[in-house]
């Protein structure tokens, strides 16, 4: 589904990694090491297309993704260091809004389950900008609950989350890999997630 | 697992991005009140620094008006896509299963639906502030029509070109100020030739090539630019 070949990024005059590869299939999570600075971020944002590989591509179905960006953007997720979520709005509407902008059939009683779900009962209808940064990152979390990707991309997702949201996320992503739905994320805590498979990727072990 | 996108999902997409623009204008008001009274001030000053001779400031009118409406809407173009940037939303819109130059158009038709259309609508009362009269307000009316939402096109693309730059602001008004001037020509252009009772149909048709123009190709741009701003 997901394969990566040859895959070389540079930030600046700095070569980050350089002949990367590795595929990922259904039910597959990824977990990606690597220091401060190795590239983790930069190698998430490069498999969405955020970012122009300086070599080497990234294949989805067998295709570039940069040669149909809307049908894989379509299977796609992407949770980055930034929540996305807008402080003006309440996170009902910013759940409602995401859902319409990525073509989601998504009901307000889906919406209210959601929030209920990451623990955000009862704030519904308060500007997320109110909320602590953990709230914040939850809403964005909310939204992981209603997509419909097959791919997940997260960065750092368990930051700024407190046990018990640990514990609930690690499970959201189980729930997602065998529903058939791959993963691939960083983290510098220690998370037990069950998966058919799991494979990792440590950029501090490529030679660059 | 994936079919979860609908049909007709573009523009429910579309319309979600109109509204969630317009929404947060609405939450923000105090910024989109600035740059009116900006507006309006700037005109105002006009007759207590050049003249209050109506004769003289009927001649600046049209030029003032439009001048001044340019500098507002530099003003607001700064807010279209640097709270997105910064809070990551962005990122998000950028990986969209839709046409990036599609929600860019619903972006800037919101920008001017906030920033453009209140410089029209208060256009007849500066324009009888300085002396205009009834044909040339309906023309200085029709011409701001044609023309602002010319504005926050070309500005849109100029606010993604200098997004997450330091001092931004004052670059985007040196990028953007330039590619304003044909608007800003045949603009006042139309207006005085009413005044003056010449044919004025020929800025029109222009004010409105223009537009057809910057309608198709300026959202590619800022798309492009919007991307390349996130690299």
């Amino acid at each position: 589904m997901l394969e990566i070949r040859g895959l070389e990024c540079v930030r600046g005059d700095h070569r980050l990694f350089t002949g990367l590869k590795f595929s990922l299939q259904g039910g597959e999570l990824l977990y990606l090491r690597g220091s401060n600075g190795s590239g983790k971020t930069s190698l998430l944002r490069t498999v969405c297309g955020l970012l122009e590989p300086a070599e080497g591509e990234v294949l989805w179905k067998g295709r570039n993704v940069r040669s149909q960006r809307d049908e894989f953007n379509a299977e796609l997720t992407y949770l980055g260091h930034l929540n996305g979520v807008k402080g003006e709005l309440t996170a009902f509407e910013n759940l409602q809004l995401g859902g319409a902008l990525s073509g989601l059939a998504v009901s307000e009683d889906d919406i209210y389950q959601a929030l209920e779900r990451i623990g955000l009962g009862g704030r519904e209808d308060l500007p997320t900008q109110v909320l602590s940064q953990g709230q914040k990152r939850r809403v964005a979390l909310a939204g992981l609950l209603l997509s419909q990707a097959s791919l997940w991309v997260l960065d750092e997702p368990f930051s700024a989350l407190d046990v018990g949201a640990v514990d609930q996320l690690a499970k959201l992503i189980e729930a997602h890999l065998q529903k058939g739905g791959m993963a691939m994320f960083t983290t510098h805590q220690a998370v037990d997630i069950r998966a058919g498979a799991v494979s990792e990727v440590n950029l501090d072990a490529l030679d660059s | 697992m994936t079919d979860g996108v609908t049909q007709g999902g573009l523009f429910a997409a579309w319309r979600a991005m109109l509204v969630r623009d317009l929404t947060l204008a609405m939450r923000r008001r105090a910024d989109v009140l600035t740059s009116l009274f900006f507006f309006v001030i700037v005109v105002s000053l006009f007759p207590l620094g050049v003249s209050p001779e109506m004769a003289v400031l009927r001649g600046i009118a049209p030029g003032v008006i439009w001048v001044a409406a340019l500098l507002a809407t530099m003003l607001s173009l700064g807010r279209m896509f640097a709270d997105d940037h910064q809070d990551g939303s962005l990122e998000q819109t950028l990986l969209l299963p839709h046409p990036l130059s599609v929600l860019v158009l619903a972006k800037v038709l919101a920008h001017w639906l906030v920033s453009g259309l209140p410089l029209v609508l208060l256009s007849p009362l500066l324009g009888m502030q300085l002396g205009l009269e009834g044909e040339a307000i309906g023309l200085l009316m029709l011409t701001l029509l044609l023309g602002t939402p010319v504005l926050s096109l070309i500005g849109a693309t100029g606010a993604a070109l200098t997004l997450g730059v330091r001092g931004g602001g004052v670059l985007v008004s040196l990028l953007v100020l330039p590619l304003y001037i044909p608007v800003l020509i045949f603009g006042t252009g139309a207006v005085d030739a009413g005044i003056s009772g010449m044919d004025y149909e020929g800025h029109l048709s222009l004010l409105g090539a223009f537009l057809v123009m910057a309608l198709l190709t300026t959202p590619l741009a800022t798309a492009a630019a919007l991307r390349i701003s996130v690299e």
